[in-house]
Formats: C-alpha cells, structure tokens, sequence
C-alpha cells in the first residue's frame, strides 16, 4: 500500500467527516452563483434552500461518527460538536424566515442574505469542530466577516451601518488579540494542535510567556461572547442592526462561540486550569454584575437584550470557570436554554411594528396583555425564564451552572452570579409589568406571521414545560459534556 | 380507589393546574367566559379541598413517617418526591380550605379580566399544596419560588393604587432572600450528594461551619417570608394593595411557608446551627411581637394594621418553633392553623366593607353596627380571636409558645405576653372606631349588611375558630408524633456535635 492510496482513503473519510460544512459549503458558493444570474428575485427560494441546507448539514450531523478526527487532527466531531452544531444549525434555520419577513417589510430583500447566513454558520460549524488554533481562526474569520456584513444589511439605516462598522473595527481588534495570543502559545509550545499544545504543557507546565498567550487567547475568544470587560460593542450593535441579525447574534453565534471557547481552553489547557479560572471567573463576575446593573436604565427593548445577553454570558462562563464535567454539563443546558429563548424574544421584538414602522421601546409593549393576549404571555414566559425564575427553563439552566460552581468550591462567584440575577429580575420583570400592569399602547399592527408564531409558541412551551421533562436535555447535554472529558 | 390514594398528592397538586389550563383553553366571549372561569376555579378548589379532607382521613397520626409517599425519576439523579408527615399535613388542608372561599370572595369584586384572574389563582394554589407535599429540596424550591408569579400578577393586576411598587417590592425582596436559600440547597447537594429530604432530615450531618452558613441560607429565604423584624417591611405594602383575596392567601398560606420551611429543613438539618441562632431568632421574634404590635396600634389602614399584627403574631411562631420543646413546636404549628383562619377572615371582613365604601381608612368608618350587626358580630369573632382571646384557637397557640418559652428563659416567655396584651389593645381599637360609636358619616347611612354569600363564607371561619379554641385535639393527634420525633432527632443532632462519642454510638444505632 503506497502512501498516496492512504492518503486518498483518508481522504475520503475525511469528506465524510466534514459532510455538514461541506453541505453547506457547497451550497452557499452555488446559491451565490444562482443569485448572481437571477438577482433579487431568487431570494425567498434561495431562503428555503438555505434552510433546506441547514435541515441536511443537521441531518448529517446527527448521522455522522460519534467520535472522529479529519486532516491531521485539525477538525473533530465528537458527542460535543454534535450537541452544538445541532443548536447553531437550528437557530440559523429559525433566523432565515425571520430575516425574510423583516427585510420584506423593509424592502431590503437581497439574495446575498441567505448567502450570508449561510457562510456565518459554515463558519460557526468550523469553530465548533476546531482542534488546532488555525482551524478555529478561520472559522472565526469566516464567521465574523459574513457577520460584519450582516450587521449592515439594512443598508439605508444609518443604525445598522454604524453598528456594521462598530463590530468591524472591535472584531478586528479581538481578532488580533487572538492571533497574537496564539502566536505566543505556539511560540512557547511549538505547536497549534489542541492536542500538542496540551502534551507541551503537561510536560513543561506553564510558563510565563504561555499564560500571557493564554489570556490574550481567551481576551479575543471572550469578544466574541461579549463578555465584560469586552462588551462595549454588543449594545450599539444589537440596537442598530436589524433584528434577525441580532437573533442571529444573539443564539447561533454565541452558542458557537462557546463552544469554541470551552474546547479552546478546555482541551489544550486542561493542565493549567489553574492558570485560566481566575481569569474566566473574573470575566463571568464582571458580566453576570454590569449585565444585570447596567440593564436597569434601559427603556429600548433590543438594547436591554444586548445586557441581558451579557449578563447570561457571564452565567454560562460560571460553568467554564468550574472547569469540570458538570460546569460543561450546566454550560450546554444553559447554552439550548438561551438560544431557544432567545430566538421566541426576538420573533416578539420583530412583531413590534405600529403603523408599518418597527417600534423597540419597553413602553411600546403596554398592556399587550389586552391586546394580543397569546403573545404577551408567551413573551412574559420568556422573560421570566430569561430571569431564572422557577419553575421555568432559565432556572434549571441557572441550577445546573451554579450547582457545578458550588461542586468546584467558587461560593463567592456563585453567591455574587446569584444576587446579580435578582438585580437582573427587576428589568425582566419591568418587561412583564409594561405587558400586564400597565394600560394599553395602541395595537400592534398584526402578529408574527403564522410560521413564526409558532416559533414563539415553542419557545414559550419550551420554557415552561421543561421542568415536566428535563431529563431529555440534562442526559443530552451530559454525553456531550462527556465526550471533552474521556 | 387505591390508585387515587397512591397518588393523591400529585392530585392535589396538579389538579388546579389542571383547572388553569382548561380555563386557558376556554372559548366564547368576555362574559361567558368570567362566569365559565369562576365556576370552574370554585369547583375545581372545591375537588381540591375534598382531597385534602380524604387525604386527612387516611392520615395515620401514630407514626413520624412520610405517608403518601411517591417518587418517579426527574432530573438526573434528583428524583420527584412526595409526601406528608404530621407537620405539613395540616398545611395542605388548610390551603384546600381557603382556595374555595379565596374563589367565592372575587366573585363579585374581580371584574376585570377574570379568566387570567382565576388562572393565576389556581396555578398559586398548586404551587402552593407543591411547597408542603414536596420532599425533595429542588423540587421545594421550584414550588416555593414559582409562587412568586401569580402572587406578583395578582396584585400587579388587580391590585390598589401603588400596585406596581406592591408587587416589584413583594417580588425582589421575596426572590432576594430565596436565592440565598438557593445558594444553601446547592452547598447541602454538593455536600451530601442527595437533595431527598426525607433522607437529609434523618441522616444529614454537616460540619458546624456548615450548618451555620447553610442555616443562614435558609433563614434569608424564610425570615422574609414569614416575615420576621426587620425584613417585613414588604409585607404592609403588598396586603394594602392586594385584592382581598390575594391578601387572604397571602396573611393566610404564604406567610406560613416560613414556618413550614424551619420546621422541615432548618432544626432537622442544621440542629446545632438552630441551637447556636435560637437566641437571635428568639430576639427578633420579641422585637417583631412587641415593636409591630405598637406599629399596629398607630395604623390608620385597617388592612396595615392586620398586617403588622401579622407579623407580630407569626413572631410568636418562630419563638415556639426555636424552644425546641414539644408545646413550643406544636403551638407554633397550631399558632399557624389558628392565624391562617383568623386572618383570611380578618381580610375578608375588611373587603367587605371595601367592596361597599372603597376606603380601608379607619377614619372613614363607624357606628356601623348601626348598619350591620350580622357583621359586626362575625367581625367581633376574628377580631377577639386574633387578640388571643381564650377560647379561639389562637389563644391555644399563642399559650403554647408562651409555655415552651417559659422553659428556656421565663424573661422571653413574659415579654412574649407583653405582645398578647398589646394585640388585645390593638385590635379592641381597631374594632371600637369601625364599629361601635355613633353613625355620623353620611356615606354611611345606606351600607347595607353581610349577604348570605359573605355570610357562608364568613360564618364557616368563625366555627372553626371557635372549635380551634375548645377542641384542639383533631390536630394535636396529627402534629403530635411527628413533632416529638422532630425533637428527638433534633437532640440527637446536637448531641453528635456535643459529646463525639455519643456520635458514633448514634450512627451504630440507626444502622
């Protein structure tokens, strides 16, 4: 057997391996070329090809091994990649109709958007499955440009091109951070793969040098989670850009990018665990603290989403900081937790449009209770769960990260995460009182059309009826959290 | 009928769940569907009260064990646990008994809005039956906090005038505190590897460290539920503004869950603790029992004024409960039973008058025995019995924690009594400017007296107060063994701490 039959074999089961990017890989070029011949009027087909895509790369995923490595170890698929990709893909899947009905009511309908969409997530399957420091960069890279743009597209609003170039110049300067990190771990390890690098540091420890790349690794890595104290960007960012995007944002990105941060630092570091706790306790404290202070003065609904999504980065990093299987267990729970919710709020934020102009304040939401009863309690369900209140969803999310902080003896942390999140009840529960307390703004024009209707009602059972049967997800989550700790 | 019985707590619980989603479902227009969702809370709290009664029918009183009992896998390795023992079922019973006249004292006076209403009640009161019946911590605390919606909506909605501060006041303070609560159960999991209450009561034993901070955990979420001085400042506010209603549940059934909470898992779990923070509970049960007593002599808004009486009354309780001794526990515990009816019923007869004045201010009544001498005379029952007079139910309560105080320190139990003199003065005050003097108010005139809907709903209270007062061995027989190995365990709890060879005898014993 020759060596070039080997490598054609592997190959080959390397394609496999990869079979959801290349789903989508392949489908974004075409549907780029499609849309180039056919313009504006391929969009809506070109949206449910998308997410027809998405519905294969998803059923490729759950397919796919269990536990393989393709190209020298550079890209894996384990029990992890797959809890993860699964999330990703399903937001992604969601924020299609949602990005085509709002565009359409603002005219801006474009080919490239599916296009685009498409392109962030392949990006965002790359840094799930990434085991060496050049894969995840490029997964970023890919994700963040085709967010860049995103971010932007509604292009003849000032907001959206403002928080187009924002998250630009802040996402380049994270980028940077993290490639500067990476070049000092793999200046002092001499090596990229997830893997060397953690034999390198079980064998020589930690060294100056490779802490410091270590928390410049993690300071790019946290951008991306818009954690404090690398926030700034997120508020400006979600009030500006249009509101599918920000769900986009909001779930399928921060969910990869966690997933990307625990095996970034998780796997490579496993033996410096010491080394990075402080430093990822510090960044959740600091978040779970000003997501839900800085929350309070909020009166623009998508503005107090960008600190509430703070606020649960920091909830979720608690799990990080535990370090343990149980940590990674909570992270995953709170992870679906978030985005399934997240996803149901931001269909209500895009329903809010009076008179065929979106409107985003608190204030808007008065009395919905009398004025489109189903929404407002799906929205109120919502936001309590967000809020961690029992018996809804947000709290077994919230029970399960901090129990894994209290099994890893962080009290302080998790007493502090604790009273944040009574801070932060205050502005959910302003939400609930606009919706139910206060008298009625006139109506809304009319509700999320019928499919996404649907997807605020499974969002809303979601959070409520979880606690009835928590032990699909809770088992779910733990074989994925298991596969990063064998 | 086996069946029913087997698993006659989850019934209980989930059946106004039930009740609520079929009203959710309801279809038809406004005034059909009020009058569908009052018919069917009233019969499906009525079904629930039934099932208490069955469910105290079958109760053993002989033995201290969990009866009832159902487990079913949950989450992980946290299983669904319940049960009953002599001290929460009396709890259980009394929430069935006043979700039905809690239902039938909205009838009228909810007009807004009535579906979400009775839907928000009944979610509340299987949250509520959830709290006692649950034997797991987590499965406690998702009851226990989950009440907090409806309870906020309630009087968020249907509330007074500064409803909305009411309401976010009740809601932060109340999660606030069970957080910290939620913090302890965490600790007492990671620690014991177990959160099945049945199992930590009988065999938990933590470091004192431990205890100490865990008991304060708990204590947080309790003092500010029950509430003890000085964190019952929320509790004024949220009665004034409530419907009637919701004031009922709240002074009759939420208050009580603190209570509840020490006895269950603060002296079995954290013996030592309890005995290192007894002297701290005893001085804030004083200052609640004196200072609020005097607070309410000032009150010029007579649901205030039951208010703080509340809170001096439940002072007494957390006195009992801290004595360790068995008239202590049982008083507080019978203290409770006693206060839930006397104070719902209190809080009825205030919405009844409010229902026909609109005012609560005391200044704006008088001379109304004039006008209604059936209420008059109801009122004069609820309003002796919550001075303590013998010969009412809370006069047994009141007496019993008296004497288990008498037996730590003669000084508590006499500056306790201070507290039952004061409620006499309050409440004759309050009862003299409602009632008696001359009708001058021309408001006044035309009040008509009690209809026969307020007089079952009132009439029923008053027999139970009274009975409470001269027969209260139906309960006793219940508490009894159940208290008396609470104080068993309790002892030998500290014991282990005390004396470590006593320790090791003790754990051969139980094995």
């Amino acid at each position: 057997m020759g060596l070039a039959g080997g490598y054609a074999v592997n190959l080959q089961a390397d394609f496999l391996i990869i079979l959801p990017e290349l789903i989508l890989a392949l489908g974004a070029m075409a549907a780029l070329l499609v849309g180039a011949v056919y313009g504006k009027k391929a969009t809506r087909s070109l949206i449910c090809l998308m997410a027809l895509l998405m519905a294969a790369a998803a059923a490729a995923t759950l397919t796919g091994p269990d536990r393989a490595s393709a190209f020298g170890g550079a890209f894996v698929v384990d029990g992890f990649t797959r809890f993860a990709k699964l999330l990703v893909l399903m937001s992604a899947a969601i924020c299609l109709p949602m990005a085509q009905a709002f565009f359409d009511a603002e005219k801006q309908s474009r080919f490239e958007l599916p296009v685009l969409i498409g392109l962030a997530t392949l990006g965002m399957l790359l840094m799930i499955s990434a085991a060496d420091f050049l894969t995840l960069y490029l997964g970023l890279e890919l994700q963040s440009l085709a967010l860049y743009v995103l971010a932007a597209f509604d292009r003849n609003n000032r907001r959206s091109s403002e928080a187009g170039l924002k998250y630009f110049v802040l996402g380049a300067l994270s980028s940077g951070l993290l490639l500067y990190g990476i070049s000092l771990i793999y200046g002092f390890t001499g090596a990229t793969s997830f893997a060397a690098v953690a034999l390198a540091v079980k064998a020589s420890g930690v060294g100056i040098g490779l802490v410091f790349g270590l928390v410049f690794m993690i300071a790019g890595l946290v951008f991306k989670l818009s954690a404090v104290p690398f926030h700034m960007w997120a508020p400006d960012v979600y009030e500006g850009s249009p509101t599918p995007i920000v769900a986009f944002f909001a779930t399928a990105a921060k969910v990869a990018a966690f997933a990307m941060v625990i095996r970034a630092v998780l796997v490579p570091f496993a033996g410096a665990v010491a080394e990075w706790r402080q430093v990822i306790i510090f960044v959740s404290v600091l978040s779970m603290v000003l997501g839900a202070f800085a929350g309070i003065g909020q009166k623009n609904i998508k503005r107090l989403m960008a600190y509430s999504s703070i606020g649960h980065m920091g909830y979720a990093l608690l799990g990080l900081a535990a370090g343990t299987k149980m940590g990674v267990q909570g992270m995953l729970i709170y992870l679906a937790f978030y985005a399934v919710t997240n996803l149901g709020v931001f269909v209500c934020i895009q329903s809010m449009r009076r008179g065929g102009e979106k409107v985003e304040n608190i204030s808007d939401l008065a009395g919905l209770s009398r004025s489109n009863p189903k929404l407002a309690f799906a929205l109120a369900a919502l936001m309590l769960s967000l809020a961690g209140i029992p018996p809804l969803a947000g709290f077994l999310a919230k029970l399960y990260v901090f129990l894994a902080a209290i099994e890893a003896h962080l009290y302080i942390a998790a007493t502090l995460g604790v009273l944040a999140s009574c801070v932060a009840a205050y502005y959910y529960l302003a939400v609930v009182k606009a919706m139910y307390l206060d008298e009625p703004a006139p109506a809304f024009d009319r509700g999320p059309g019928r499919a996404l209707s649907a997807v605020v009602a499974i969002s809303a059972a979601f959070s409520i009826v979880l606690v009835f049967v928590p032990g699909p997800l809770i088992a779910a989550a733990g074989q994925a959290a298991g596969a990063l700790f064998r | 009928m086996n069946f029913l019985l087997d698993h006659i707590l989850s019934f209980i619980v989930f059946l106004p769940l039930a009740g609520a989603l079929f009203l959710l479902a309801a279809r038809g227009s406004g005034k059909s569907v009020a009058d569908t969702a009052r018919w069917v809370a009233l019969a499906v709290t009525l079904m629930d009260f039934v099932l208490s009664l069955v469910l105290w029918a079958n109760f053993d009183g002989s033995t201290p064990k969990f009866q009832f009992v159902e487990q079913a896998p949950w989450m992980g390795d946290i299983a669904y646990h319940m049960g009953v023992d002599g001290i929460s079922l009396l709890f259980v019973v009394l929430t069935g008994a006043l979700m039905p006249l809690a239902i039938l004292a909205s009838w009228e006076s909810i007009r807004l809005r009535v579906r979400e209403y009775m839907v928000a009640f009944l979610v509340l009161e299987c949250l509520m039956m959830g709290v006692f019946a649950a034997l797991d911590l987590f499965l406690f605390y998702i009851f226990f906090e989950g009440g907090l919606i409806p309870m906020f909506l309630i009087i968020g909605v249907w509330g007074g005038k500064r409803r909305v501060y009411a309401s976010f006041k009740f809601f932060l303070y109340t999660l606030l505190g069970s957080l910290f609560m939620l913090l302890a159960v965490l600790a007492i999991y990671a620690e014991a590897g177990t959160s099945d209450v049945a199992v930590l009561i009988e065999t938990a034993h933590f470091s004192p460290l431990m205890q100490n901070l865990m008991w304060l955990g708990f204590f947080a979420s309790f003092a500010v539920k029950m509430p003890m001085w000085p964190v019952h400042t929320w509790l004024p506010d949220a009665h004034v503004e409530a419907p009637t209603a919701g004031s009922v549940i709240l002074a009759a059934i939420l208050l009580k869950m603190g209570g509840y909470g020490f006895l269950r898992f603060s002296l079995p779990m954290f013996p030592l603790a309890s005995v290192t923070f007894a002297p701290l509970v005893f001085g804030l049960s004083l200052a609640a029992i004196v200072l609020t007593s005097f607070i309410a002599l000032a009150q010029e808004d007579i649901k205030k004024l039951i208010a703080y009486s509340s809170v001096a009354h439940m002072g007494f309780v957390t006195m009992g409960i801290f004595t360790f001794t068995q008239q202590g526990i049982e008083g507080g515990i019978y203290q409770m039973l006693a206060h839930g009816v006397t104070s719902g019923a209190l809080f009825l007869c205030v919405g009844v008058i409010y229902d026909r004045m609109h005012t609560r201010l005391i200044a704006d009544y008088g001379g109304i025995v004039n006008r209604m001498p059936v209420y008059a005379a109801l009122f004069m029952v609820f309003a002796l019995a919550n001075a303590g007079l013998p010969g009412t139910g809370n006069f047994v309560g009141e007496f019993l924690t008296m004497v288990g105080a008498f037996h730590v320190n003669s000084w508590l139990a006499i500056v306790a009594a201070t507290g039952a003199i004061l409620s006499a003065a309050y409440m004759l005050y309050l009862y003299r400017r409602v009632v008696f003097g001359a009708l001058v108010r021309p408001a006044l005139q035309t009040i008509s007296d009690l209809t026969l809907c307020e007089v079952a709903l009132l009439a029923p209270l008053a027999i139970v107060a009274l009975v409470m007062g001269f027969y209260p061995k139906p309960v006793f027989d219940v508490t009894g063994v159940s208290v008396s190995h609470l104080i068993e365990r309790h002892a030998q709890g500290v014991a282990m701490d005390k004396v470590p060879a006593a320790k090791w005898a003790w754990r051969e014993d139980t094995r």
